[in-house]
C-alpha cells in the first residue's frame, strides 16, 4: 500500500499505540479519584501536559487536551463568543477555513454574530492587511488557519499575530492542525491567543488533541460538569488519549528537526514529475508547506483518478475528506480563483514523513497511467 | 553578521567593595550553571566591568530567558562585537537599528574607551547617526525619548554594539549569600517567601513536615514540586522531609487544645534548628506575614519564636496577600501553589486556637510532657529529596511519554 493521503489522517505510531494501550490498561484510575491509584493517574497526566507544554514552549496552564481538531476550533471560536459577546459581536475568518471553523463562524451568525470571511489571492493566502483593515471596534475574533488542508498554503500567521498585539481587546485563534509536524509556529509573544492541534494527523490517536489557551484567555466552555482541564472542558480526562498526544507530538517535532529537508525533496520532486505529466495543472502554491500537492487534472473526473489508483493500492484523496461529501467543487480552489474546470477536478497528495522516494515514483507512473487510460476510453 | 553576544549588566553587585570579586565570580558560576545542559556551546565570559554570554550559534531567545531568571542580573542586551573599525561598526550599528521591533526613533550613544581609537565620541555619534539616516527610511533620531538606543562601547579588545535593554531581576547572586532552611508548607506564601530570600543571594535548603496518612502523597508531592520551581532562580535545592505524624498526634492529645497549633509551631522551628545546626545552616526563612492568620499574630510570633535563637528570615511579613499572590504569579508558581491538598497545618486544626498566645502559658503546658524524644526520632526520620533544575530525571513514565 502506499498512502499518500495523510492530511486526511494518518497511521498511528507503534510507540504511541503501545503507550495508549498500556496507559488505557494499567492507569484506569481517574485522576480526581483521591486513592493513591487515582494520584499516580494524576501525576501522569500532569507528566504528559508538562511535556506537551515544553514542546510547544508554553506553560503547562496553558494546555487544554481536547478530542481533536473540531473540537478545539469549536471550543475555541464559540468559547471567546460567547465569553466576550458583551464587549463585540463582530468575528474575523477566511473563506478557505476547514468546516470546523467555517461552520462554527456560520453557526454563530444565527445567534447574531457578525462574520467576515476574508477572501484569498491566487495562492490561497489571505493577506494581513486586509486582516488590518476588517478589524473594527466590536471585533472579538480573529480565527485563521496556519496551513491550508487543500492545498497546503501557508497563511502569514506570524503578521497577524503582531497585528492582534496592537488589539489587545481580541482574541487571535489559530488552527494549526496542518501546520504541526510540518510547519513550526511561535506561540509564545506571537500574539496569537489559541491554538489548535490535532493527534491523529501526527500519528496519535483519533479522538485526541490539544487546545492551546494562553493563561490570560477567558473562555465559555462547552462543557460544564466537573471542572476538568482547568473547568474549560469537564468530562473524566482521557488519559491514555493525552499520553497518546503527547508521545505522538514528541515524535513528529523530532521528525519536523531531523527530516524537513527529505519531506521537501519530496515534494519538490513530486511538483517537478506533476508539471511534466500533460493536462496536470498544479494548484499549490510555490511556497506550500512541505507535504501537501494539489493539482487538477481538467476534463478528467478526480474521483474516477482516485479508483483507479486505489486499485493498485495508492491512496490519495480529492479535496479535504471532511468536506468530499459535498459538491463536487472545491471551496478553496474556487475562492482562490481557478476557473470551475480546474477546481471540479482537484487532487490531493499529502505525505508524511514515513513516505519514500522510491513510493513517490511509482505514484507518478501509476498515475500518468491512469490519466492515458482515462483520456483514451473517454475519447 | 548576528548578534552573537549576550551582555549581562549587573547593577548593585558593583557596589559591594571587597567583595566585589566573589559576586562576579558566582554570578558568572550561576549563569554558566544554567546554560550547562541545555546550550552546550555557550560560554559565558569576563572582561573589566562586563560579563558577555558568547551564544555560539545557539537562538538567543531562550537564553535571554534562562538568564532573566538569574538574580544579580540588572540587564541584558544582544550584541554584536566587531573589530574596531569605523567600517564595521557601521555595519553592525545598522543592523542593531534594523533588528529592532517596533522601532521609529532611535539614538546612539558611543562610549570609547580605547582612547586610542581616532574617532572621538561626538564625532563617532554623528558618524553612525549620520550612517543610519542615510542607510534606512522611516526612522528618526530622538535623543530625549527614543524607541531604541544603539550603545557602541569601543572597548580595548573589540567594540561592542546593543541594542534593546531587557531589565532582569536584580538581586544578588544565589549563593552570595548563605544557606538558609526554608519553611515549606505547600501553601502559597512560603515559596513566595523562599524566592525572595534567593534574590537577596541564599542559597535555600528546605524543610516540609509530612504526616502521613492524614496528609497524601499528593501533597508531598506538590511541595516538591514548588521546590523544583523554586530550582529555575537559583541551584539545586534539597528539600528535607520530616515524618511529623507522631509529634503531631502527640501535642494534639496531650496538650490543650487551644494552645496546640502554637506548640506545634514551636516544635517545628525546634525540628528545623536542629536541621539546621545538622546542615551547617545558619538561619531559617518563612512565609510568615503579621495579622493574616491566628498564628502570625505578634503575640503567637513572639512565643513561637522563643524556641530558637536562630534567625528567622521572614520576606512577607509587611506585605499584603494581594502582593504576594503577584509575585507568585509573576514567577509561575501560583498554579501549583492552590492544588487544593492538605497539609499539616489544614487536617489538625484546633476548635479554638489562641491569637494571643503567652509564653508563660505555653512553657508551663510543656513543662508537662517531654517532646525531645519524639522530636529527635523526627530528625533522624527525616528523608532528603534533591530537587534540580536540570530536567527531571528519569521518571517511570518516561517509557509511556
Amino acid at each position: 500500500m502506499i498512502y499518500l493521503d495523510n492530511s486526511a489522517t494518518t497511521q498511528p505510531d507503534p510507540e504511541v499505540l503501545a503507550s495508549f494501550e498500556q496507559v488505557a490498561r494499567e492507569f484506569f484510575a481517574n485522576p480526581s479519584s483521591i486513592h493513591q491509584f487515582g494520584g499516580k493517574a494524576e501525576q501522569l497526566l500532569h507528566a504528559a501536559r508538562k511535556q506537551v507544554a515544553d514542546s510547544l514552549k508554553v506553560e503547562p496552564a496553558e494546555i487544554v487536551f481536547t478530542s481533536g481538531g473540531t473540537e478545539g476550533n469549536n471550543m475555541a471560536i464559540k468559547g471567546i463568543a460567547l465569553e466576550h459577546q458583551d464587549r463585540g459581536r463582530h468575528i474575523i475568518t477566511s473563506e478557505v477555513e476547514h468546516p470546523a471553523v467555517y461552520e462554527a463562524c456560520q453557526s454563530l451568525e444565527k445567534l447574531g454574530f457578525n462574520i467576515t470571511y476574508l477572501p484569498v489571492d491566487e495562492n490561497g493566502t489571505v493577506s494581513a492587511a486586509n486582516v488590518k483593515r476588517a478589524i473594527r471596534p466590536d471585533t472579538i475574533l480573529i480565527t485563521l488557519m496556519h496551513v491550508n488542508n487543500e492545498i497546503g498554503s501557508v497563511m502569514p500567521i506570524r503578521e497577524v499575530g503582531n497585528i492582534a498585539k496592537q488589539h489587545p481587546k481580541l482574541f487571535f485563534h489559530v488552527d494549526d492542525v496542518q501546520g504541526l509536524g510540518k510547519m513550526p509556529l511561535t506561540l509564545k509573544n506571537s500574539g496569537i491567543d489559541l491554538c489548535t492541534y490535532s493527534g491523529h494527523k501526527i500519528h496519535g490517536m483519533k479522538g485526541t488533541g490539544i487546545l492551546y489557551v494562553d493563561k490570560r484567555t477567558r473562555l465559555f466552555p462547552l462543557m460544564h460538569g466537573g471542572e476538568q482541564e482547568r473547568a474549560l472542558r469537564s468530562g473524566t480526562e482521557n488519559l491514555a488519549g493525552a499520553v497518546a498526544m503527547a508521545k505522538a507530538l514528541r515524535l513528529i517535532k523530532q521528525k519536523e528537526t531531523d527530516q524537513a529537508k527529505r519531506l521537501q525533496g519530496m515534494q519538490d520532486y513530486l511538483r517537478s514529475e506533476l508539471a511534466k505529466l500533460p493536462g496536470v495543472e498544479i494548484n499549490s502554491p510555490a511556497d506550500a508547506a512541505p507535504h501537501i500537492i494539489n493539482f487538477s487534472v481538467p476534463g478528467v473526473k478526480p474521483e474516477v483518478i482516485i479508483h483507479m489508483l486505489g486499485e493498485k493500492e495508492i491512496f490519495i484523496s480529492t479535496k479535504s475528506a471532511c468536506s468530499s461529501k459535498q459538491k463536487d467543487e472545491s471551496k478553496v480552489l474556487a475562492a482562490c480563483g481557478f476557473e470551475s474546470s480546474r477546481s471540479t477536478s482537484g487532487l490531493r497528495v499529502s505525505l508524511s514523513y514515513e513516505n519514500t522516494q522510491a513510493e513517490l515514483e511509482t505514484f507518478i507512473q501509476a498515475l500518468s497511467e491512469a490519466i492515458q487510460q482515462f483520456k483514451e476510453v473517454m475519447r | 553578521m548576528e548578534f552573537d553576544h549576550l551582555l549581562i549588566r549587573y547593577g548593585e553587585m558593583a557596589l559591594k567593595g571587597k567583595n566585589r570579586k566573589k559576586f562576579i565570580i558566582q554570578l558568572q558560576e550561576n549563569i554558566q550553571q544554567k546554560l550547562k545542559g541545555r546550550f552546550p556551546e555557550a560560554k559565558v565570559t569576563r572582561t573589566q566591568g562586563r560579563m558577555f554570554v558568547l551564544l555560539n550559534g545557539h537562538d538567543p531567545e531562550p537564553i535571554i530567558e534562562t538568564c532573566k531568571n538569574v538574580f544579580g542580573i540588572q540587564s541584558l542586551s544582544l550584541a554584536v562585537k566587531v573589530e574596531n573599525e569605523v567600517e564595521a561598526i557601521k555595519d553592525a550599528a545598522l543592523y542593531a537599528l534594523q533588528n529592532g521591533e517596533n522601532v521609529r526613533t532611535f539614538k546612539v550613544s558611543v562610549k570609547r574607551i580605547a582612547k586610542d581609537f581616532p574617532v572621538r565620541s561626538q564625532e563617532m555619534n554623528q558618524v553612525l547617526g549620520g550612517h543610519l539616516l542615510s542607510n534606512t527610511e522611516s526612522y528618526t533620531v530622538d535623543v530625549h525619548r527614543p524607541d531604541l538606543e544603539i550603545n557602541v562601547e569601543i572597548r580595548l579588545e573589540a567594540t561592542y554594539i546593543t541594542s534593546t535593554v531587557i531589565p532582569g531581576l536584580g538581586g544578588l547572586p544565589v549563593g552570595t549569600s548563605g544557606k538558609s532552611l526554608l519553611l515549606l508548607s505547600g501553601g502559597i506564601d512560603s515559596p513566595v517567601a523562599g524566592y525572595l530570600a534567593m534574590k537577596r543571594g541564599v542559597q535555600l535548603e528546605a524543610v516540609h513536615f509530612h504526616s502521613p496518612p492524614f496528609t497524601s502523597e499528593r501533597a508531598k508531592q506538590k511541595v516538591l514540586d514548588l521546590a523544583q520551581q523554586l530550582t529555575a532562580y537559583g541551584r539545586s535545592i534539597k528539600v528535607h522531609i520530616v515524618p511529623f505524624t507522631k509529634l503531631q498526634q502527640e501535642i494534639f492529645r496531650e496538650m490543650p487544645d487551644s494552645y496546640a497549633m502554637t506548640i506545634m509551631r514551636r516544635i517545628m522551628l525546634r525540628v528545623s534548628e536542629q536541621i539546621c545546626r545538622d546542615k551547617s545552616i545558619l538561619s531559617m526563612t518563612t512565609g510568615e506575614n503579621l495579622g493574616q492568620v491566628a498564628s502570625q499574630t505578634m503575640e503567637s510570633m513572639n512565643t513561637i519564636n522563643e524556641v530558637t535563637n536562630y534567625p528567622i528570615i521572614r520576606p512577607l511579613v509587611t506585605m499584603d496577600k494581594q502582593e504576594i499572590i503577584e509575585i507568585s504569579e509573576q514567577i509561575g508558581i501560583y498554579e501549583t501553589s492552590i492544588l487544593p491538598y492538605e497539609d499539616c497545618c489544614t487536617i489538625f486544626v484546633p476548635k479554638s486556637p489562641k491569637t494571643r498566645p503567652r509564653r508563660d502559658k505555653v512553657n508551663a503546658f510543656e513543662a508537662k510532657k517531654d517532646f525531645s524524644e519524639l522530636i529527635a526520632e523526627a530528625v533522624e526520620g527525616t528523608e532528603t529529596v534533591k530537587m534540580t533544575d536540570e530536567q527531571k530525571a528519569a521518571s517511570a513514565f518516561d517509557e509511556l511519554l
